[in-house]
């Protein structure tokens, strides 16, 4: 069976560039804006959406993200809106993929069996969980893939070679690679590590890999791409949606259009990067 | 030996409850390894390393060398004479005869005042070994705080504490001895600034420094190895305990009280008499305003099974498996998770689970300063509150421990404050 997200990637692979992952944190400041938001992703150039599951306590994230999950916490947000959204995004578009990333609790508590059946149905093609290493496979990443989900897997500096084929192992989709030791939107990758780095995992799989954590500027996006199959940018876009707030908790008018305006510039720098390396 | 005895040698290990956790942590279900990929190797690492400690009878002698000669241990066990002979009154007036005889362990009088040095000084000899060349922490009511710039100042490495801001106002004193012991205290703002943000931000300074830092977490949780590593340092309190009471009654205490935020004090004195099946085992946990209220921090009472901070474990939680901040008049019970093992003895039924409110804490911290000339820490007054309920129910010739993990010079304020006196 071959999913949405490896339709995605061998369709950029042909055509010889490199995939733009955005990320947003579902619900973010509330449900319509991110659904403005989903809906708009694809024509401002995303190829895959990942689609955070707010947490109360975002451990790997920086305070960005952190903000972000608390927003959309104030706001009513809930692991059944995210399904919801995902829903409401596939009546309109059945070729993007959409990744869900957070940590494991609210999985946990909704029960594995119940939240893939649900995530599946609502339309998600794979799940990135923060908090679960592959010492940790049997709890959910076993029975995604059973039940046909993509489990990406996050490698780190950290991860040295003789542990990179245990945490590739069970991965599929594409393999996320954190570019910095650290947490979300902190410092930003040095192009020269990360190239490295992917020639280290391309070494041990086949699957694309697709490079995160950090990245802010359309040139910092375009850099990644040359260097990986995929540039992931979330801290920056979810940055680009807290200015639209005012202070009363809303968003101004015309914030899902500044915002998709923004992510159309990464996506440039994204996929005019591999065109100008081969000229 | 006979075949018998070897027999029956491998029977008693095979029923041991001591025995956990297995290799992946897990107590039952509970415990695990639940952390990014980032801080993998480095939990993988420790965990070697605290095997390889453990197993090196100069790091044991390191250990006992500093826990005589700087912490002060052993640490007394102590009856409780006055308070004994009040509750055999309370008991007398509602026309009993009982009124267990109680035992105080004093590991307030520890160095730094509590019991949290007991697993520092572990950690921090481990720390050098690795070494590792900066510590981390964080700290609720301080006490961990304050041990670890404790240990930090006597071994000279850089150490950062992460608090909350609602723990910092309400425990000045502690953050000030922190900052005499040459610790930088980092105010945590996100969430309701308590113990868990401090945690949570600990884990992202981690997540940073992976190269040269050590991370000492104060209590039975977390990712494996940290639970049964913390109860082991801590389980030098239930060795002694146990020691003593042979010592002093010629048999093994008929009960074992202490109070559970994380539950390191609680394991500590635990551990060593789980395989002893005639001492009852109670754990007390903070019930806040009440459990009915849901303004507390009774996590096994009034929470289930999640994942949080590295380990499954009792979380207080909502329906939609957020994390719902506890409330309890003492930041160091101030936590919505407690450590996996007691989870696990909660779920096995080997300790019981009971609870004590803040009015409780209260009271029965006033009366242990009135009857013993002790004034205990807030922490230790939950378990007292409970010690004060349930020994008059008990006959005369139960002997009855609780652990004294705290003392309560670092709650004066808060003390007085909530007792309307202005200072």
């Amino acid at each position: 069976m071959t999913t949405r997200l490896e339709k995605r990637f061998a369709q950029l692979n042909a055509q010889g560039r490199a995939a733009f992952v955005t990320f947003i944190t579902a619900g973010d400041p509330d449900f319509d804006t991110t659904l403005g938001l989903l809906n708009g992703l694809p024509g401002a150039g995303a190829d895959v959406i990942e689609l955070g599951m707010p947490f109360t306590d975002p451990m790997a994230d920086g305070p960005s993200i952190q903000a972000s999950s608390q927003r959309a916490l104030r706001n009513g947000a809930s692991m059944k809106k995210t399904l919801d959204l995902v829903r409401r995004f596939r009546e309109s578009d059945n070729d993007t993929p959409i990744v869900l990333m957070g940590y494991y609790n609210p999985i946990y508590h909704m029960g594995v069996e119940t939240f893939l059946g649900r995530a599946i149905e609502a339309g998600v093609d794979g799940l990135i969980v923060v908090d679960l290493p592959p010492e940790e496979d049997d709890e959910l990443c076993v029975p995604a893939m059973k039940a046909g989900l993509n489990f990406i897997r996050l490698a780190t500096p950290t991860t040295d070679d003789k542990r990179l084929p245990a945490v590739l192992a069970n991965t599929s989709g594409f393999v996320y690679y954190v570019s910095i030791t650290g947490i979300t939107g902190s410092a930003s990758p040095q192009a020269r590590n990360v190239e490295a780095a992917v020639k280290r995992i391309k070494g041990h799989t086949g699957l694309p890999v697709a490079v995160g954590f950090g990245i802010k500027t359309p040139e910092q996006a375009a850099e990644i791409a040359r260097a990986a199959d995929g540039a992931v940018v979330g801290s920056a876009i979810v940055d680009a949606i807290a200015k639209e707030i005012g202070t009363d908790g809303r968003v101004t008018p015309g914030a899902v259009e500044r915002v998709l305006e923004f992510v159309g510039k990464l996506a440039t720098g994204v996929h005019a990067a591999r065109k100008a390396a081969a000229e | 030996m006979t075949d018998k005895e070897a027999a029956s040698v491998s029977v008693t290990k095979a029923n041991s409850l001591r025995g956990g956790p297995d290799e992946r942590g897990r107590f039952g279900i509970f415990g695990g390894r639940f952390v990014a990929e980032t801080l993998m190797p480095l939990v993988l690492d420790l965990d070697k390393a605290y095997k390889d400690a453990k197993a090196d009878p100069a790091f044991q002698a390191q250990i006992d060398y500093m826990q005589r000669d700087y912490v002060g241990r052993e640490s007394p066990l102590y009856f409780a004479e006055r308070l004994t002979e009040h509750l055999r009154e309370k008991s007398a007036a509602s026309g009993g005869e009982g009124g267990a005889k109680i035992y105080f362990k004093r590991d307030e009088l520890n160095h730094t005042g509590s019991h949290k040095i007991n697993n520092c000084l572990g950690q921090i000899l481990l720390a050098m070994r690795m070494g590792k060349t900066r510590i981390i922490a964080e700290t609720g009511a301080g006490q961990h705080g304050v041990a670890t710039a404790t240990v930090c100042a006597r071994f000279g490495l850089p150490c950062v504490v992460y608090m909350g801001t609602t723990d910092i106002e309400r425990q000045k004193p502690n953050v000030f001895r922190m900052k005499l012991l040459g610790a930088e205290v980092i105010p945590v703002t996100s969430g309701t600034g308590t113990l868990k943000d401090a945690m949570n931000e600990a884990l992202r300074d981690w997540v940073t420094n992976v190269e040269n830092t050590y991370y000492l977490i104060g209590t039975v949780a977390g990712p494996h190895p940290y639970p049964a590593m913390v109860r082991d340092f801590q389980s030098i309190i239930g060795e002694e305990t146990k020691r003593q009471m042979l010592e002093r009654e010629g048999r093994l205490p008929d009960s074992v009280v202490a109070c559970i935020g994380g539950g390191s004090n609680a394991m500590g004195l635990f551990h060593p008499f789980l395989d002893d099946p005639s001492v009852k085992i109670y754990g007390v946990e903070a019930a806040g305003k009440g459990i009915e209220t849901g303004e507390h921090c009774a996590s096994l009472k009034g929470g289930s099974p999640g994942v949080l901070h590295g380990n499954r474990t009792y979380l207080l939680q909502d329906e939609d498996g957020q994390i719902k901040d506890g409330h309890s008049i003492s930041a160091g019970l101030d936590y919505p998770g407690i450590g996996p093992e007691h989870s696990w003895l909660h779920e096995t039924g080997r300790a019981e689970y009971v609870s004590a409110t803040d009015r409780e804490a209260l009271d029965a911290f006033q009366l242990c300063s009135r009857l013993e000339g002790i004034i205990p820490a807030l922490e230790p007054a939950h378990a007292l509150a409970f010690v004060t309920k349930l020994a008059p129910t008990l006959p005369k010739d139960h002997l009855m421990v609780m652990n004294l993990c705290g003392r309560g010079d670092k709650d004066v304020f808060a003390v007085a404050d909530h007792l309307g006196v202005t200072l």
